[in-house]
């Protein structure tokens, strides 16, 4: 739920990156964290197990600059991907404004990329939300290890409806702002429609 | 409608800034924050200008909402609020209309039934603030961004 607030002329959208186990998207965040101007970011908390996986959330405020006259902030979060925290999965969803799907390329986890789609779309209607109406683009990540799908294959299975799809590597960065920008740019879109 | 957008309005923000400016003063705490549930800030008192307050919203929202989905397993009522004692600064979280969450962090400049009690008259007051909101008309008299083009929206990015 975007929030408005007319005092401090701020806009506030919430962005969620979802994806299966070790898909990379704390890698997105921690790539995004490090490349934006230190005035631009706040800090970087990582709710995580002491081998670094998500435990419950990862978050980084953003705050782009101005439209209208209005600071417009971007709160992304990801989703812990490990199945079994599909309770905290939940919770991170609430108030949404824009999904990320975050797709692991490499052929052994096609399975775990079509469980956690299928996830995503579950826990969202659970909240009154239709993944086909939210703002929502998916990134393809790992294009560098060698036995990643084909991207159209990846398109076929995960992107039916066509929405705006990237190629990454989120270790060095790749496709990363472009996934974020994309993304961005439909909420800021839809609020416009007066969403 | 999927994904309302929240807006707040000067004059609501402004009375919700008196609340919690008062209320840090009665209470004597250091700190008193109001966070929507969602972990955005909507207004800040007493020495919070020291504190990361975007972090402290995102992580005390994170909190309520673990402890919310605690109390739906368990199919107990939402807890309305929580006490965390720490050394030196304590802090007292409190649900406010469902949907906000008032945090006071103190020290031993006060006391913790203190603290409860001034937070009590601060609820009934932002309670009635926000029973007001929800009366209004949702959508703001005129909309600003729907005057927003493509490249306001590229500009943002281009730096
Ligand atoms: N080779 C390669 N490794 C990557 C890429 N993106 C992420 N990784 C690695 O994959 C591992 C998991 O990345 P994370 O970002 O922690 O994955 P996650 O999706 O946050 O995982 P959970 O928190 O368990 O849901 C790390 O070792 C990353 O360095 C990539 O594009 N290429
Ligand atoms: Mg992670």
């Amino acid at each position: 739920m975007s929030f408005i607030n007319y005092s401090s002329r701020e806009i506030n959208c919430k962005l969620v990156y979802y994806g299966p186990g070790l898909c990379g998207k704390t890698t997105n965040l921690q790539y995004i964290y490090n490349k934006t101007r230190p005035d631009a970011k706040g800090k970087m908390i990582s709710l995580a197990t002491e081998t670094e996986r998500t435990l419950f959330f990862d978050f980084l405020p953003l705050s782009l600059g101005e439209i209208r006259g209005f600071r417009t902030r971007f709160h992304l979060y990801t989703v812990p991907g490990q199945v079994f925290y599909d309770a905290s999965r939940k919770l991170i969803l609430k108030g949404v404004d824009g999904v990320c799907f975050v797709a692991d390329s490499q052929m052994e986890r096609m399975e775990a990329n079509i469980e956690s789609l299928e996830n995503l779309r579950v826990n969202l209607q659970e909240q009154g939300y239709d993944l086909d109406k939210l703002p929502y683009v998916i990134q393809y990540n790992k294009r560098d290890l060698p036995n990643v799908v084909p991207v159209e294959e990846l398109s076929e299975v995960l992107n039916p409806t066509k929405v705006p799809e990237f190629e990454a590597i989120a270790t060095t960065g790749v496709g990363v702002f472009d996934t974020l920008k994309a993304l961005a740019k439909q909420v800021l879109t839809e609020l416009r429609k007066g969403g | 409608m999927l994904s309302p957008t929240a807006v707040m309005y000067e004059d609501e923000v402004r009375r919700i800034q008196e609340v919690a400016d008062q209320l840090a003063v009665d209470s004597r705490a250091r700190t008193i924050l109001v966070v929507d549930k969602n972990g955005q800030l909507i207004a800040a008192a007493g020495n919070a200008h020291e504190l990361d307050t975007t972090s402290l919203s995102s992580l005390v929202a994170g909190n309520v909402a673990a402890t919310g989905g605690i109390a739906k397993l368990i199919e107990e009522e939402e807890f309305t609020g929580q006490f965390h004692e720490g050394k030196g600064i304590s802090v007292h979280l409190s649900i406010v209309a469902r949907r906000i969450i008032l945090v006071v962090l103190f020290d031993k400049n006060t006391t913790h039934g203190l603290v409860r009690l001034r937070v009590r008259k601060a609820i009934e007051q932002l309670e009635k603030i926000f029973a007001e909101m929800a009366q209004r008309p949702q959508q703001p008299q005129v909309n600003v961004f729907a005057e927003i083009t493509d490249a306001d929206i590229d500009n943002l990015f281009n730096d």
